[in-house]
């Protein structure tokens, strides 16, 4: 049929070392799709570990919440101003509770964030390098203080040092409160600050040096507008932690629920009532049990809204460098 | 390795700066060695040579830039004119000579503000208040730069939505906006493309009407395109500085005529 002869014909390309490997190499290949593909089941797991807890936390609020809101109505839960679970003459009003958490927290950022900020600012911009080698670990050790000890500074240390320059002062009091878990949190805003404004590229520093701009010049009109998303996320981390903080409030700023957005009054947070009832003797299923989870549900809530804040404000400051 | 003699080329020529005898170091790493170098006033001079060779490190020697970052040390001087004043002397404060010699950098970087805030950023920095002169000078630096026409509408957008070849001229305004005597480009146009880089050359030339231009660059082309006069550096040292057509045509140095013509760098 071929009438063309060819002088080197094409042979089928068969050697020993082809036919050999072959059916190595599918199961090579096989084994290492299996090993990939349980890797990475393992990890899609880890990952949802933490997914599933989140949902589990939020469904169990949410369930028995359902059953508190069975018993009292979400209008008064919103509207009273009295949270007085336990008594005969029960109110449900978290608004008493709201208040103090909103206060304390308020006085907590009053502190922590300028002085945060400020910090950050010295460290990232200032600091000589072997200054900043032996602050970050003292700050990173205020970071590490277990609360318990910072409720009773608030309270032994705070208070009385309060009450000596306003004698008025109750012992129990949002402002010492505030104003040790404001120092408390100061770390945490500032290691965040710090590391938003140190990822500001250094191109951009010259630049401004560049153009005769001072230190102090450069890192107020440059570097900090340009790390605005990661101080916007460093401040929301502060709230919080300030608003899901128990120890310090609950030591220092009493345990009586009050509405008062004074921090010289002494107060409840909704951390401090949880922490209240759960300590005492509660039946399982009574009214002042369902509490606990409406009370944690408003806390969640809380949370998701600053947390939804600081997403919007991160897009809407992103560094685009 | 002698250069005397082409230094004094144009011994009439009005100088705006000349390094003498400049050693630069990192630590202990020498990286400028010797330097004698002028800058003709209202020229453009270019250093050319391989990466490594010290030309970045040099142009920085003119603003002081080497002071941002800690076991630096010069030696020597560069002086500036017409008061001749040594601008790498300790003595001197960095942030007067950047107030007078401007840079542009290799890569475009624009400040996280709009496009008006960035070319008065110097101004304000100078603590100039007066808003009508604010205005006139960020048109003005802005026309310099041949921006004006594109984002006379948009001054208030965030710069970085302007593409690479309008942020680098943005960055030029920025530089020209306080009216500096000298103005250093370093390799301004390596992360651009073709025909933002002929604007950018274009540019280049027209300024040295009215500031001194000294200009590193990878691109011999460029050098020969837009310098009046050619410095070929390497190792740290100063090889050749002639006019640039003398430098491309018929270099001196045998080192100069293997990097022109290709055979290393």
């Amino acid at each position: 049929m071929s009438s063309i002869s060819l002088k080197y014909p094409p042979q089928p390309v068969v050697t020993a070392a082809t036919t050999v490997q072959r059916p190595v190499k599918v199961a090579a290949n096989l084994r290492r799709r299996l090993t990939e593909r349980s890797i990475e089941t393992l990890l899609l797991l880890a990952a949802l570990v933490s997914v599933f807890t989140t949902l589990a936390i939020v469904a169990i609020l949410v369930w028995e919440s359902i059953v508190f809101f069975r018993t009292v109505p979400l209008l008064d839960f919103l509207t009273d101003t009295q949270w007085t679970p336990l008594f005969d003459d029960a109110h449900f009003g978290i608004i008493a509770l709201l208040s103090g958490t909103l206060t304390t927290t308020l006085v907590a950022l009053l502190v922590a964030i300028p002085f945060g900020t400020v910090l950050a600012i010295y460290l990232s911009e200032f600091a000589p390098f072997r200054v900043r080698e032996l602050a970050k670990p003292f700050l990173e050790m205020l970071g590490g203080v277990p609360t318990i000890v910072y409720g009773y500074f608030a309270l032994l240390f705070v208070t009385p040092l309060l009450q000596k320059i306003h004698p008025g002062l109750p012992g129990f009091n949002m402002l010492a409160a505030g104003l040790v878990m404001g120092i408390m949190i100061v770390p945490y805003v500032s290691s965040l600050s710090e590391d938003a404004m140190r990822a500001v590229p250094m191109n951009m520093r010259e630049a401004s040096y560049a153009m005769g701009a001072t230190r102090l010049q450069t890192a107020l009109f440059v570097v900090t507008p340009a790390a605005l998303s990661g101080l916007a996320s460093s401040y929301i981390l502060g709230i919080s932690r300030a608003v899901g903080e128990t120890m310090v409030v609950a030591i220092a700023a009493g345990m009586q629920p009050n509405f008062t957005f004074n921090p010289a009054e002494p107060a409840a947070t909704i951390t401090a009532y949880i922490v209240q009832v759960a300590l005492g003797d509660l039946p399982h299923g009574s009214i002042g049990y369902q509490t606990i989870f409406a009370a944690g549900l408003t806390l969640l809530l809380i949370t998701l809204l600053f947390n939804i804040i600081g997403h919007l404000l991160r897009r809407r400051f992103r560094e685009a460098y | 390795m002698s250069i005397a003699n082409t230094l004094t080329a144009k011994p009439t020529a009005e100088l705006k700066a000349r390094a003498n005898a400049l050693n630069f170091y990192y630590g202990n790493f020498q990286a400028l060695k010797n330097i004698d170098f002028p800058v003709e006033k209202n020229q453009v001079t270019a250093l050319i040579g391989p990466s490594g060779c010290g030309k970045s490190t040099f142009l920085r020697c003119f603003n002081r830039m080497h002071d941002l970052y800690p076991n630096m040390r010069y030696e020597g001087e560069i002086l500036l004119y017409p008061d001749g004043v040594n601008i790498v002397d300790r003595q001197v404060d960095p942030i007067e000579v950047r107030m007078r010699i401007s840079m542009v950098f290799q890569k475009p970087n624009p400040f996280p503000k709009s496009i008006y805030e960035n070319v008065a950023y110097g101004l304000r920095v100078r603590g100039v208040r007066n808003r009508s002169l604010i205005d006139e000078k960020v048109e003005e630096a802005l026309r310099a730069a041949a921006l004006w026409g594109e984002v006379k509408d948009r001054l208030g957008d965030l710069a970085f939505n302007l593409s690479g070849g309008q942020q680098q001229r943005l960055c030029i305004a920025r530089a020209l906006a306080t009216d500096p005597e000298m103005l250093l480009f370093d390799e301004p146009t390596s992360a651009l493309d073709p025909i933002a880089t002929a604007k950018i050359e274009e540019l280049v030339s027209e300024l040295k009407e009215r500031v001194t231009i000294l200009i590193v660059t990878h691109n011999m082309q460029q050098a020969a395109r837009v310098s009046a006069y050619t410095a070929f550096m390497y190792i740290g040292e100063l090889i050749e500085f002639d006019d640039t057509k003398k430098i491309f045509t018929n270099p001196s140095s045998k080192l100069t005529e293997e990097y022109i013509t290709g055979r290393f760098g």
